[in-house]
């Protein structure tokens, strides 16, 4: 299988902040790579360096097996970039950003006209195509920023936190528009902090703190390491917080978590409904008063502290 | 949202950079497409010209004596179009630095274009849009009585000197706006340009200003820059109010053009290569 991107021990300082910190990773065509990890574990500083916008200090990275440093026209002619702050032009049309796109990788004027009517349509852009982008949704002008990255037909796409700061409705149409695109085989390598997104996403996750990387694999290999849901139970006194943990602790993997200010007691648990309906079981017999209970998705804190046994730096 | 499936474009993946030429032309497009849909900015900057040419010329300008009975507006009206070029470089500078904060410059990078494409683009912009406020001015300035003392010729030439001037003064400010990083500190950074345009001969004699000022104003570029466009426009009486021949005038203020160019264009180039 080709590699799409190699990177090994990849150092990038700015000042005092150790942004790459010997950071390595493979990633192999076909793929759709999720970059997971808090504010500030290097993942934005790893993708601007896989688009050649900035050169690391140390280390290796190919990508489509062209090296970054010697060879960043090469690399720049098959990726694509769409970026956390949408880089599009608000004073003009999402049809003319498009164009401009595609006549920039070097389309000549009919296939960038053609090429952006097929993206404006594929993103479900087509009626907004002819206003400007300053009238647009940031759902839209996010869609938008994903096709000016697409115009050129990149091999690998590069999305920085594609859906940072998006309403739950315009995630879930990103999402799909993502999937798309991976449908008609284009290699993703994108960044979240989001738990939720790698998963629905990505079928590699890449977990990194600090500049590092923290844990790696399949989704589904990764939850079954931390557990795939998690219990959380809220008591009415908080003087039951010690006991319902104590109960609750016979069915995680480790103990319960607890947190005395919010009268919070959590577990990891493999599978969610059948525990869930025995822990409350448990509970109720106990006579303990029960404010809430909740069975969510782990967060990405609660990943790291499974997986490195550190609270993450966020 | 319907996601079709098989819609996505044809297009294969860019064999080579593109040309500097197409690179160029669609980032002074945008850059422009930018100027035009915003007319707050076409309004104000209009306004805002006016209301000097109209304060200079009817407010200071009686107090204001011109040797050898040029009138002050015909004197004024010249100076006020070349130092124009310098204003409207304060909307290049904070073009530029927003271009840098607000991610286009990142997705340029990210692009199989030539490196430099977004300079050249910006400057050709930033060129077109100065040449247009040019001739606004110049309007404004025959409306308030200003009159040509020479061939039309001479005058267009006039004009297409500060056209020439505009582009030489872009490269600083391209320079100034990368460096300032924010639209907010390109602009303070850009205020720069007023001890230049008010100490020099652009709105008053140099012969007025204290001794040690005149040893500036006398040979700062923007003075023979004005001036050669006031002996264009004037003919003989500024020649000899200014005491110097137009050829000499103008290509002095040529010499200093290009080294504008010279120096700021690397300058803008290295500053570029490193934000």
């Amino acid at each position: 299988m080709a590699l799409i991107i190699e990177a090994q021990g990849l150092t990038k300082r700015f000042g005092k902040t150790q942004a790459l910190d010997g950071l390595s990773l493979t990633a192999e065509s076909g793929q759709v790579v999720a970059l997971l990890g808090p504010n500030g574990a290097g993942k934005t500083t790893f993708i601007r360096a896989v688009a050649t916008l900035l050169q690391p200090d140390g280390g290796v990275l190919r990508v489509g097996g062209y090296d970054v440093r010697r060879q960043a026209a090469a690399v720049r002619r098959i990726i694509g970039l769409a970026g956390q702050f949408a880089a599009i032009e608000p004073a003009m049309t999402g049809r003319e950003n498009l164009e401009m796109v595609a006549r920039l990788f070097g389309q000549n004027r009919k296939s960038a006209r053609a090429n952006s009517a097929a993206v404006l349509d594929t993103l479900g852009l087509t009626d907004a195509a002819g206003r400007l982008v300053r009238t647009y949704s940031g759902g839209m002008r996010r869609r938008l920023d994903l096709g000016a990255s697409l115009v050129g037909a990149p091999r690998l796409l590069l999305l920085d936190e594609p859906t940072t700061g998006l309403d739950p409705r315009s995630r879930i149409e990103l999402w799909d528009a993502i999937r798309a695109l991976v449908g008609q085989g284009t290699d993703v390598l994108l960044t979240t902090q989001y738990l939720d997104e790698a998963d629905n996403l990505a079928s590699h996750v890449v977990i990194v703190d600090h500049g590092r990387v923290v844990a790696s694999g399949t989704p589904s290999e990764l939850k079954s390491r931390i557990g795939g849901r998690v219990i959380e139970v809220h008591v009415r006194s908080g003087e039951d917080v010690a006991t319902v943990a104590q109960l609750l602790g016979r069915f995680d993997h480790g103990e319960a978590r607890i947190d005395q200010a919010t009268r919070q007691v959590s577990i990891s648990v493999e599978r969610g409904g059948p525990v869930l309906m025995e822990a409350l079981r448990t509970v109720e017999e106990s006579g303990v008063e029960v404010e809430d209970v909740a069975l969510r998705q782990p967060k990405l804190d609660e990943v790291f502290l499974a997986l490195t046994g550190q609270p993450s730096t966020s | 949202m319907a996601v079709a499936a098989a819609t996505l474009p044809v297009a294969t993946p860019a064999t080579r950079t593109t040309s500097i030429g197409v690179s160029t032309m669609q980032i002074a497009k945008r850059s422009l497409l930018r100027y035009m849909r915003t007319p707050q900015l076409i309004v104000l900057g209009t306004i805002q010209g006016a209301m000097f040419l109209l304060i200079f010329r009817y407010v200071f300008g009686g107090a204001i004596p011109i040797k050898g009975g040029i009138p002050y507006v015909d004197f004024l009206v010249p100076g006020f179009i070349t130092t124009g070029v310098l204003f409207s470089g304060m909307a290049a500078a904070a073009g530029a630095a927003e271009d840098l904060q607000q991610g286009f410059v990142d997705r340029l990078r990210s692009l199989p274009v030539p490196r430099f494409s977004f300079l050249t683009g910006r400057a050709v912009a930033d060129t077109v849009w100065n040449s247009w406020g040019l001739v606004i001015t110049a309007l404004i300035g025959f409306a308030v009585g200003f009159r040509l003392h020479a061939s039309v010729l001479d005058g267009l030439a006039a004009l297409g000197l500060c056209v020439v001037f505009g582009f030489a003064f872009e490269w600083l400010f391209i320079m100034l706006g990368l460096m300032a990083g924010t639209p907010q500190a390109a602009q303070g950074l850009a205020l720069l340009v007023f001890p230049f345009t008010f100490v020099s001969s652009a709105y008053i004699p140099v012969s007025s200003m204290p001794g040690w000022m005149q040893a500036f104003a006398s040979h700062q570029p923007i003075t023979y820059m004005v001036d050669a466009v006031r002996a264009l426009s004037q003919g003989h009486a500024a020649e000899a109010l200014i005491g110097h021949s137009t050829g000499y005038l103008v290509s002095g203020s040529l010499l200093w053009a290009l080294g504008f160019v010279v120096v700021f264009g690397p300058l803008a180039a290295l500053r570029y290569r490193r934000s």
